[in-house]
C-alpha cells in the first residue's frame, strides 16, 4: 500500500522530509506503514460496520481532548465535524466531556495484595447529563469506557464491557472500540516524542550554527 | 435478541504482584473458533500460530487492525537493523507495562529483557520497586523516558529528549525508544481491559 510522503506522525508532529528524523523513522519502514494503516483502518474504514464513522471520530476526539494536545485535537475535530450528521453539534459537546475528564493518569487500584501501597485514587467519568442526551447511550458509554482506558487502565474489569454491550454494542464493536482507544494511545504519544525530539534538534541547531 | 453477556469464570488465580514467573491469560468476550476463520483473519494473525491465543482470536474480530498492529510490533521489537539494542527496547515495554500496571504484559517483556541482556537482578528491580527504583545511567534514561512517555498528558517533552542527545543516544535509537514506549500504550490497554492474566 502506497501513502504520502508525509504520514499522519510526520504531519502532526511537524517532521520534515529528508530531516534526521524522517530518515531514523524511515528505518523502521513497516512501522510507519503499519501506524498508518491502522490510523487510515480505524479512522476512515471503507466498511465501517458495527462502529458508525461518527461514533469513531467523536471518541477520537474525546481521547485527543483527554491526551490535551491542541495539535491533535484541531485535526480529530476537522474529521468529526465532516462526519457529524448533526451539523457541528457533536465536537462541542465532545469536547466539554473532555475538558471535564481531564485529570493527569495513569491512576487506579491494584487488585489487593503488595501492590496495594501503590494504588492511586481516582475518579470514574461520568458523561454530564446534558452531554449524554446529546452523544445517545451508546456514546455516553463508549466515553466512560474511553475515559477508563486512558486514565485508569489497570482498573479494566469485565463489568465494564458488560457496560457496554447493555448499552447496545457487540462484542465486534466493543474489539474495534478498544482498538481504537488503545491505538489512539499509541499515535499520540508516538507524536509527542518525536516533536520533542524535533524540538530539541531545532534548540541545537540554533546553538551550534551547522559550519 | 438475546442479551449478550460477558464471559464469567468460577475460579481466580490473579497475579497481585508484578513477576517475570509465565502468566496465562483469559478473555471476557468470545475469541473466534478456528473452524470460522477465512483468509483475511490467517492474515490479520499474521502467524498461525496465533490461532491459539485467547486474545489473538478476539482480536481477530477485527482482523484488519490486527494484522496492522501486529506488523507495527513486530518492526519495533524483532528489526534487528540499527537502532536502540533490543534489550532496552524490551526494558521500555516491561516500563510502561510496570507504569501502567500490566502485570501480564510486564511479565512477558520483562523475560524477554532478561533474554536480551542477562541483568535479571537490575530487570527484577524494576518489577518490584518500579520506575524510580535505582539502574546504571543508560538503563535510568530509557526507564525515565518511558515512564514520562506513558504519563497522560505526556511528560516527555523537548528536555527529555535533550537528557537523551546529551546522555549519548543516537537519532534512531530516540525514535525506536519512542516507538517501543508508545506501542506499550496501545498493547497495555488492549490486555487489561479485554480480559484478565492468570498464574499458572
Amino acid at each position: 500500500m502506497a501513502y504520502d510522503t508525509k504520514d499522519t506522525i510526520d504531519q502532526l508532529a511537524g517532521i520534515a522530509a529528508g530531516s534526521a528524523i524522517d530518515r531514523a523513522r524511515r528505518g523502521r519502514e513497516a512501522a510507519r506503514l503499519g501506524a498508518e494503516e491502522a490510523y487510515r483502518l480505524l479512522l476512515l474504514p471503507e466498511n465501517p460496520g458495527d462502529v458508525s464513522l461518527t461514533e469513531r471520530h467523536a471518541i477520537a476526539l474525546f481521547v485527543a481532548g483527554l491526551h490535551q494536545d491542541a495539535g491533535i485535537i484541531t485535526h480529530y475535530r476537522h474529521l468529526l465535524d465532516k462526519s457529524d450528521p448533526t451539523d457541528g453539534a457533536l465536537a462541542p459537546a465532545v469536547l466539554k466531556a473532555a475538558r471535564t475528564g481531564s485529570i493527569n493518569g495513569p491512576y487506579g487500584r491494584y487488585p489487593e495484595g503488595p501492590l496495594t501501597r501503590e494504588d492511586k485514587a481516582g475518579p470514574a467519568h461520568e458523561v454530564e447529563r446534558d452531554v449524554a442526551v446529546l452523544l445517545g447511550e451508546r456514546l455516553t458509554s463508549a466515553f466512560n469506557h474511553a475515559h477508563l482506558l486512558v486514565l485508569r487502565p489497570r482498573e479494566s474489569s469485565a463489568a465494564a464491557l458488560q457496560k457496554l454491550l447493555d448499552a447496545g454494542w457487540t462484542q465486534t464493536g466493543i474489539v474495534v472500540l478498544s482498538q481504537l482507544v488503545a491505538f489512539l494511545s499509541f499515535q499520540i504519544r508516538a507524536i509527542a516524542g518525536l516533536r520533542a525530539l524535533n524540538a530539541a534538534h531545532q534548540t541545537a541547531s540554533v546553538a551550534v550554527p551547522a559550519e | 435478541m438475546p442479551r449478550e453477556t460477558t464471559i464469567a469464570y468460577k475460579d481466580d488465580a490473579a497475579p497481585v504482584a508484578f513477576t517475570r514467573a509465565e502468566l496465562d491469560w483469559r478473555p471476557w468476550l468470545a475469541p473466534l473458533a478456528e473452524k470460522d476463520l477465512t483468509e483475511r483473519h490467517w492474515k490479520g494473525l499474521v502467524d498461525k500460530s496465533r490461532s491459539k491465543s485467547g486474545y489473538f482470536m478476539l482480536l481477530a474480530r477485527d482482523p484488519d487492525i490486527l494484522g496492522a498492529r501486529t506488523r507495527t510490533d513486530k518492526d519495533i521489537f524483532y528489526n534487528p537493523d540499527g537502532g536502540l539494542p533490543r534489550a532496552e527496547r524490551e526494558l521500555a515495554a516491561t516500563a510502561v507495562s510496570r507504569t501502567n500496571g500490566c502485570i501480564f504484559c510486564a511479565s512477558v517483556h520483562a523475560r524477554f529483557a532478561v533474554t536480551h541482556s542477562k541483568r535479571h537482578a537490575d530487570v527484577d528491580r524494576l518489577l518490584d520497586d518500579g520506575v524510580t527504583a535505582p539502574q546504571d545511567a543508560r538503563w535510568s534514561a530509557v526507564v525515565s523516558a518511558a515512564a514520562s512517555l506513558t504519563q497522560t498528558p505526556s511528560g516527555f517533552t523537548r528536555q527529555s529528549a535533550e537528557a537523551l542527545i546529551a546522555a549519548g543516544f543516537q537519532d534512531d535509537e530516540i525514535v525506536d525508544l519512542i516507538y517501543a514506549s508508545a506501542f506499550f500504550n496501545w498493547a497495555n490497554r488492549l490486555m487489561l481491559s479485554l480480559g484478565e492474566p492468570q498464574a499458572t
